[in-house]
């Protein structure tokens, strides 16, 4: 079968966004079958079938994740759509949420009514203005054309759909900093169990998924899951968004079956390493992720073959690094997002992510030790596993994968009194700089 | 000390309906901020005081939540906060050079405003850009694909609106 974009298939056209462009193009007619006629249960079933895993980085089962919510309970039920796009690396929701808003709609109604849930909120991140604006239209739209609100799309059931700000955190792409941000809180996670399934957002069940996950429900509808577990990879497929960013000479977002082989995505579709240059690195999926050398990069683009590899499909945010690239700067800039980033209720992250900057900083400003390597490995055990949120791992997982399998950049900064380019701003420094010591 | 602010009606208007898409008011307490930095220009001490007010929050709760975020505007900014995506993919397109050429026409280092009060340079944490590094985000809007020549076109740019707004 010669594969379809279906997530971006008409992004090139000027309306594209629009409800009336939407349908033109067949849109809705997914919801308004399901709607009627489905059976939740089925539903669910259905996207179990299908294999479709979540595509905000966990992958976890989406149709597992559903029959986790329990269909007794009295209280209220809501989605949650996770529309904050924070990972580094990554910018494929943002596609979904200014060119396809009402792709996503529809994938809300789907879940909704899978789940029979009645009130959705789209939480974005705060600097998302643009996209925020495409989708307050996009839902507007819908309102008036009876597709949200009472008897959706002619069906009886009753589904409200609220745009949620945010306003900068990373914290608040992990599922329960944004439940806590979404109640008016500051964003900080909470320990899992209870999960979000069974006690979420307001206490009540709460369904978490990604943008991009719940604009996989209508084509999943349209040919089944058995014509959709054909595409890519068993265990992971489907059509998925990668982001390619960094020395390549055309970043971008890219529609392709799971499973595409991580060379021809950049050398093809990113229209390979800038310059002319040779690659060095590759962060597969989002900053959080273990780096891969050149040497590791042929490799398939799907959860297993990533794990497999020692790293992860993540987010699937690309992040190509050429040989002129210093991974001891690279690091320090990471090291400086995690720990701006962490909330600060866990020590290990708190302190931890302060740690790995300091002594990153260090060594790249001439003031690094031969112990240092160690040390940052060190730190890094005394992180992973030990905190509420996966924070922690996060920040650690590209430092220890960056000091050891870049390991002569680390040590050259150390014995030459800083990395290149620090060098190259302060020629006359001998030692290092006193303040970082 | 009584509070001389408050919301004009239609931003009262706004404020209401947003109580009505959440089960509890305090849910509603970050939309509510963004409307409070619209309609008051900015959030310094008076405007979470007003907020905390209105909606019957501890005033304390209400400053932990607008200094827990990076984005709301606080008081003092300049009429443009230029803020300079600095994480990983756009260090690697030569972010740190957008923001020397910033401070080179300004005058101003990250974190600095000017004392026109025109414009505030930030450095910030990953914009969810990366394909279009490097790039900044202006108050609402996001400039991509920079070059320095962009950069300077921008600024130039900001500086007559700034500016014309003053003597206008």
């Amino acid at each position: 079968m010669t594969f379809r974009k279906i997530l971006t298939q008409h992004i090139a056209e000027d309306d594209c966004h629009t409800l009336s462009f939407y349908q033109r193009n067949g849109g809705y007619s997914q919801a308004q079958k399901s709607l009627k006629e489905d059976q939740p249960d089925d539903l669910i079933e259905l996207v179990k079938a299908a294999n479709l895993r979540g595509r905000g980085g966990a992958g976890f089962p989406t149709g597992v994740k559903w029959s986790f919510v329990p269909k007794s309970s009295d209280k209220p039920k809501y989605l949650v759509v996770n529309a904050d796009e924070s990972e580094p690396g990554t910018f494929k929701d943002r596609v979904i949420m200014e060119k396809n808003p009402h792709l996503l709609l529809e994938g809300i109604l789907i879940c909704c009514k899978a789940v029979n849930i009645q009130t959705a909120y789209i939480y974005i991140r705060g600097e998302f203005v643009f996209a925020t604006q495409r989708l307050q239209q996009a839902i507007d739209e819908a309102y008036e054309a009876g597709i949200l609100g009472n008897d959706c799309l002619g069906s009886g059931l009753s589904i409200d759909v609220t745009v949620h700000r945010g306003a900068g955190a990373y914290i608040c792409g992990e599922e329960t900093g944004m439940l806590t941000s979404l109640e008016g809180d500051r964003g900080q996670p909470k320990l899992k169990p209870p999960f979000p399934a069974i006690e979420g957002v307001f206490g009540c069940p709460t369904v978490v998924n990604n943008v991009e996950t719940l604009a996989n429900l209508p084509y999943i509808l349209e040919i089944g899951a058995e014509a959709y577990c054909a595409i890519g990879p068993e265990k992971s497929p489907g059509p998925k968004l990668f982001c390619v960013s960094g020395h390549v000479e055309n970043p971008g977002t890219f529609e392709l079956p799971m499973g595409i082989p991580l060379r021809k995505l950049i050398d093809e579709h990113a229209g390979g390493v800038w310059k002319g240059r040779k690659l060095k690195a590759v962060i597969p999926g989002g900053s959080s992720a273990h780096v891969l050398t050149a040497d590791e990069c042929d490799v398939a683009m799907d959860i297993e073959s990533l794990t497999a590899a020692g790293t992860m499909l993540g987010s699937a945010g690309i992040i190509v690094m050429d040989d002129s690239t210093c991974m001891v700067d690279a690091l320090v800039n990471l090291m400086r997002f995690y720990h701006h980033e962490s909330c600060g209720q866990c020590t290990p992250c708190r302190e931890g992510t302060g740690w790995l900057e300091k002594i990153v900083h260090r060594i790249a400003h001439g003031d690094g030790r031969m112990e240092d390597l160690d040390l940052v490995l060190d730190v890094c055990d005394r992180m992973v596993g030990k905190t509420i949120c996966a924070l922690a791992d996060a920040a650690a997982f590209p430092a220890q994968s960056f000091v050891t399998k870049f390991q002569d950049d680390f040590v050259a900064a150390i014995q030459n009194g800083g990395s290149p380019a620090w060098k190259k701003r302060h020629p006359s420094a001998v030692g290092g700089t006193a303040s970082h010591g | 000390m009584a509070n001389t602010i408050s919301f004009c009606s239609e931003t009262m208007k706004q404020y209401e309906w947003l109580l009505t898409r959440y089960p509890t008011r305090r849910a509603a307490l970050l939309p509510t901020l963004r409307l409070a930095e619209s309609d008051f220009g900015e959030l310094g001490v008076p405007e979470m005081r007003y907020v905390a007010d209105l909606m019957e929050i501890p005033p304390a709760f209400v400053f932990g939540v607008v200094t827990f975020y990076t984005h709301y505007r606080r008081a003092g900014t300049g009429k443009f906060h230029i803020q300079v995506c600095s994480t990983l993919s756009c260090a690697l397109r030569g972010s740190e050079d957008v923001v020397s050429r910033i401070t080179e026409r300004l005058g101003i280092k990250p974190g600095e405003t000017t004392p026109c009060g025109h414009f505030t340079l930030s450095k910030v944490e990953c914009l969810g850009s990366c394909d279009t590094a490097p790039m900044l985000q202006c108050n609402d809007d996001y400039h991509e694909d920079l070059s320095l020549e962009d950069v300077d076109q921008l600024i130039e740019q900001l500086r007559a609106e700034a500016e014309g707004g003053q003597n206008g």
